[in-house]
């Protein structure tokens, strides 16, 4: 156990690229806390899809043993968060668990919209934020330039800023020096009733779920009773530890202090980001502010390309599930696509990873349904439904009106593609709210609804803006507007998994755009087909697929024989990818491709 | 016989291969230059050693004889590659091996593929003296400049003065054009193909033009280079005016890109499209011996150097012979067979053919696709041109 006065408690908060996982390695390295020949990049990111997008998902944390100038020993307490928003709560958990922030900045760019967001999270939570410029060996470093822009933008001193290569060195030692100087001490009663905060748990094969808490008040030791303070569940200490970032057992956590515990909890789901544990006896009265459960936000449908792999995705699924209560999951039966689970998920990005995951760790292929959100639809007997389904959606006659979530989007764009981004946020029904100018760029602050954002906004606003803007939002609340559920019909068969719900006034268009990309999308088939979209019973926008009229291999021999039977072998195998409606085939591609909007 | 199929058992009916046919094919891998819409095995050589290619194809029909002692040969076909630049003697020598080997039908038809240039054309007499009876050339186009953007090495007078010589050389003589090229319209290929019927042919393959992987229009088509190509809409329009043409001047489509007069059908060809016995020998040939109810496939090197030095060593120059599945049988069977405008005896391909199978036919017999006479299944007038579309759905792909 450490005195409250030697131990620093921080984060790094930093855009995807800027650099935080090579800085956090590099102060892991120069302190010795892990040997060189031990190093691998990115030390912290565990996960493979992490480590290939440069992004964190799961918080964790390092505790590193530093020697100051001053001649003392403290102890740094690293809790690296998920950059992205999807995450803010669990952000937000991280942040209180710490008393200060590294806020690394890339030199050569400058502030992006979610460095803005989660700085905003760590001044939220009273943190002292140091401000670091990073990638200052390359040549397009402009550390005076970005170090105003820092002042300008997020409104923090930064004419100390540290200026730092992750990749040389360079500002290492600075920055050490830094969080131990700048940085405050934590608070805590070693005397008080335990209260330790839940700041993330994980499943592991060997030790069950990880629960990884920070220590507000008491000490928590191996064979301790304690009491989750909201699911109101007890559990027996097996066993307790730090990070170094490897586990290593230790005989007590005190106040300040940062570590995991396990105890035999057989499932994640078990263990609430945000929740307090106390001992079960003589424990804490009040539980710590700020828990809130974490609410699906985006729902999709995901299906087996191969139908027989049902029972494997739901293996799958049950597995990812185990270690990320954030994720749910039921079946969803699809007249097009057979049996598979309607899903929820945290924002997009959560819902790439875990769809990532499945095809890669499990080896299925899945056809992924349009991402909707969660409507609320009020019927004219006062009931309420959530509708996380298009397909669900009740009659009409017995509706009386539908609100949809909306947030509030942050962008910041060099000025040059400034218009195109306006022209964007105007075009999926945006309501701007500011706009202001730091240099040679633009914020812009839009209340958005978050089903115009869900599916390719992203995608979009990088194209226009050639990859320079960045983005962020968060949700801001519920409001009524004038929607509809659109179906698509092809040869006059209601195609369920690209229903979708849309504003009425955009319903024509987005009604015309889908009946043009399913007509290429979809082969031409010996007949002609027509695809329809239509409202309740009336067809808004049709397009005519005309019939295939020649197929013909033209030249066929003695030598062409086997070629044309394995051609056709293959074909047979590639049938599987195509979904049957009535007489006409659909490639899956065309589930997600149709609903990506060109403007 | 009914016109719909309940189910049948896949037990295997005895097979009279012999109605069929056998035939010979021989492969010569070498062209003059490489046309860059071709996707044959050819291959250009600035010297061919003429004797020992002779030498390795003899030893080859001795083994391929040995396998198929009895049998009586109907058919001899020289394809490429460019067959016409095989000297006189190296024809000569095959041949005489091949009447050696084989009891041969007193009708044979014996085939060779020739370019239509003067140079060539100076071989056709000492083919005849060999033994060839009918030849196939490779005329492509009947305008120069499209003959220049096809690659080819002739021009359209040249082509039509070897075309002359062909005809007084040989009793039965074919040739090809490729229609559906860059820039061509409709009417455009309507006059140059009755251009081609008026001259004194009995046999017109007339292919449209394939954009194949691996060739040089397969390149630039890939880069995007390849401008002024029909769309299907035309290409379908060329190819019913080919049909109906054709028919007008009394050459009947007897195979989907094949027309001839009655009695004119190249029955080498037939052999392949009915599925009868093959040999293939050369580099990349293939070959079908049916031995009682089971079928080999067999496939030569497609390496011409590697094939040679197999042979001249008493290798045996080709892949693991393989052993035709009845589902193989059966795909191949079709794909095949319903090319022909005569289709596929019901007798030959009922027996093979699963419950599945049967329905996917009866359902586009129903459309009007297929039409299922008392013996044979064929594919109607409106199937013709989608017979590929037509084949997966009949074997479920």
């Amino acid at each position: 156990m450490t005195d409250l006065a030697h131990i620093r408690n921080f984060s790094i908060v930093a855009h995807i690229d800027h650099g935080k996982s090579t800085l956090a390695d590099r102060l892991i390295q120069s302190t010795g806390t892990v040997q060189d020949r031990d190093m691998k990049e990115q030390l912290l990111d565990a996960m493979d899809i992490e480590r290939e997008r440069g992004i964190t998902i799961k918080a964790n944390t390092v505790r590193i043993d530093y020697v100051a100038e001053n001649g003392e020993k403290y102890v740094l307490n690293l809790i690296d968060t998920p950059g992205h928003v999807d995450f803010a709560y669990e952000v937000s958990r991280s942040m209180r668990a710490v008393e200060g922030s590294l806020l690394v900045v890339d030199s050569t760019q400058g502030v992006e919209a979610q460095t803005l967001a989660n700085v905003y999270q760590a001044i939220d939570a009273d943190h002292e934020i140091v401000p670091v410029l990073n990638k200052i060996d390359l040549p397009a470093s402009d550390c005076d330039r970005v170090a105003e822009q820092i002042e300008d933008v997020i409104g923090i001193e930064a004419t100390d800023a540290i200026r730092v290569s992750a990749k040389t060195g360079v500002g290492i030692r600075e920055t050490l020096e830094a969080i131990v100087q700048k940085l405050p001490a934590p608070t805590g009663e070693r005397e008080a009733p335990l209260k330790a905060m839940l700041v993330d748990s994980w499943y592991d094969a060997y030790l069950g779920v990880v629960v990884l808490v920070r220590i507000m008040d008491g000490v928590l030791k191996k064979g301790d009773k304690i009491k989750m303070m909201q699911t109101g569940a007890a559990y027996g200490v097996d066993r307790i530890g730090v990070f170094r970032p490897a586990m290593q057992v230790v005989e007590e956590l005190g106040p300040g202090e940062i570590g995991f515990l396990t105890a035999s909890i057989k499932q994640v789901r078990d263990t609430k980001v945000g929740d307090t544990i106390t001992h079960e006896k003589k424990g804490a009265e009040k539980p710590l502010p700020g828990f809130k459960p974490s609410i699906p936000v985006v729902f999709c449908g995901l299906f087996p390309v191969d139908s027989a792999e049902f029972e494997d995705l739901r293996d799958a699924i049950e597995k990812l599930a185990l270690n990320d209560a954030s994720f749910s999951f039921e079946m969803e039966t699809s007249a097009a696509l057979g049996f598979g689970f309607r899903c929820g998920f945290l924002g997009l990005l959560h819902l790439e990873v875990i769809r990532d995951r499945i095809e890669r760790e499990y080896d299925i292929e899945l056809i992924t349904t349009a991402p909707s959100v969660v409507y609320h639809v009020y019927m004219r007997d006062g009931s309420k439904i959530d509708l996380h389904n298009p397909a669900d959606m009740p009659d009409l006659t017995h509706v009386d009106h539908i609100e949809e979530p909306r947030i509030k989007a942050t962008i910041l764009v060099p000025d040059e593609f400034l218009g195109d981004v306006l022209k964007l946020c105007q075009d999926r029904r945006g309501i701007q709210q500011d706009l202001t100018y730091a240099g040679s760029r633009a914020m812009v602050v839009y209340d958005l609804p978050l089903n115009e954002v869900v599916f390719d906004f992203y995608d979009r606003l990088k194209s226009v803006t050639k990859g320079y803007a960045s983005f962020d939002y968060h949700l801001t609340g519920y409001r009524q507007d004038n929607l509809v559920k659109m179906q698509i019909l092809v040869n006059d068969e209601p195609v369920d998994a690209l229903s979708m719900m849309v504003h009425r006034e955009r319903a024509e268009m987005r009604g015309r755009a889908m009946c043009e990309k399913l007509k290429d999308l979809i082969p031409r088939h010996m007949f002609k087909i027509p695809i329809q979209a239509a409202i309740g019973g009336k067809v808004i926008a049709r397009e005519t697929l005309s019939a295939l009229r020649k197929d013909v291999t033209a030249k066929c021999y003695g030598g062409d024989a086997t070629r044309k039977r394995k051609l056709l072998d293959k074909q047979k195998a590639g049938k599987k990818k195509m979904r049957q409606f009535g007489k006409v085939e659909i490639p899956q591609e065309a589930f997600i491709s149709a609903l990506k909007m060109d403007n | 016989m009914p016109t719909r199929f309940g189910s049948l058992s896949r037990a295997v009916l005895p097979e009279n291969w012999q109605q069929s046919g056998f035939g010979l094919y021989i492969h010569w891998p070498f062209c003059a230059a490489k046309c860059p819409y071709c996707d044959f095995n050819s291959h250009v050589s600035a010297r061919i050693d003429q004797s020992r290619w002779r030498d390795a194809y003899i030893r080859e029909i001795a083994r391929a004889a040995e396998l198929t002692e009895g049998r009586v040969l109907s058919t001899v076909f020289f394809g490429g590659g460019t067959p016409s630049l095989m000297d006189g003697e190296t024809v000569q020598a095959i041949l005489d091996e091949v009447r050696r080997s084989w009891p041969v039908s007193n009708d044979i038809e014996i085939t060779l593929e020739a370019n239509p240039t003067s140079v060539d054309a100076a071989r056709f007499g000492a083919y005849r003296e060999a033994g060839v009876n009918r030849l196939s050339m490779g005329i492509q186009a009947l305008n120069n400049d499209d003959l220049r953007l096809l690659g080819r090495l002739h021009s359209v007078e040249e082509a039509f003065s070897a075309f002359k010589i062909a005809r007084a050389t040989f009793s039965r003589v074919s040739f090809d054009l490729i229609y559906a090229r860059q820039n061509q319209t409709l009417a455009d290929w309507g006059s140059e193909l009755r251009r081609a019927l008026d001259l004194a042919v009995d046999h017109l393959s007339l292919y449209q033009l394939t954009i194949e992987e691996g060739t040089a229009f397969g390149d630039r088509y890939s880069a995007g280079k390849l401008r002024g190509l029909p769309n299907d809409d035309l290409a379908a329009d060329m190819f019913e005016a080919t049909q109906r043409i054709t028919e007008s001047y009394g050459f009947h489509a007897y195979e989907t890109s094949n027309h001839a007069r009655s009695g004119e059908e190249s029955r080498h060809n037939l052999i392949y499209w009915r599925y009868g016995d093959y040999l293939g020998i050369g580099p990349g040939a293939h070959g079908r011996l049916s031995f009682g109810p089971t079928r080999q496939a067999t496939e030569a090197f497609r390496e011409p150097g590697k094939w040679l030095a197999a042979v001249s060593e008493h290798r045996r120059p080709e892949h693991p012979v393989q052993h035709l599945s009845q589902d193989d049988i059966l795909a191949e069977m079709l794909l095949m067979g319903l090319r022909l405008r005569e289709g596929v005896p019901v007798a030959r391909y009922l027996p093979l053919a699963n419950e599945e199978i049967i329905n996917n036919i009866n359902e586009l017999v129903e459309d009007g696709l297929l039409v299922l006479a008392a013996e044979t299944l064929t594919v109607s007038d409106e199937g013709r041109p989608l017979l590929n579309t037509i084949l997966r759905k009949i074997l479920g792909a």
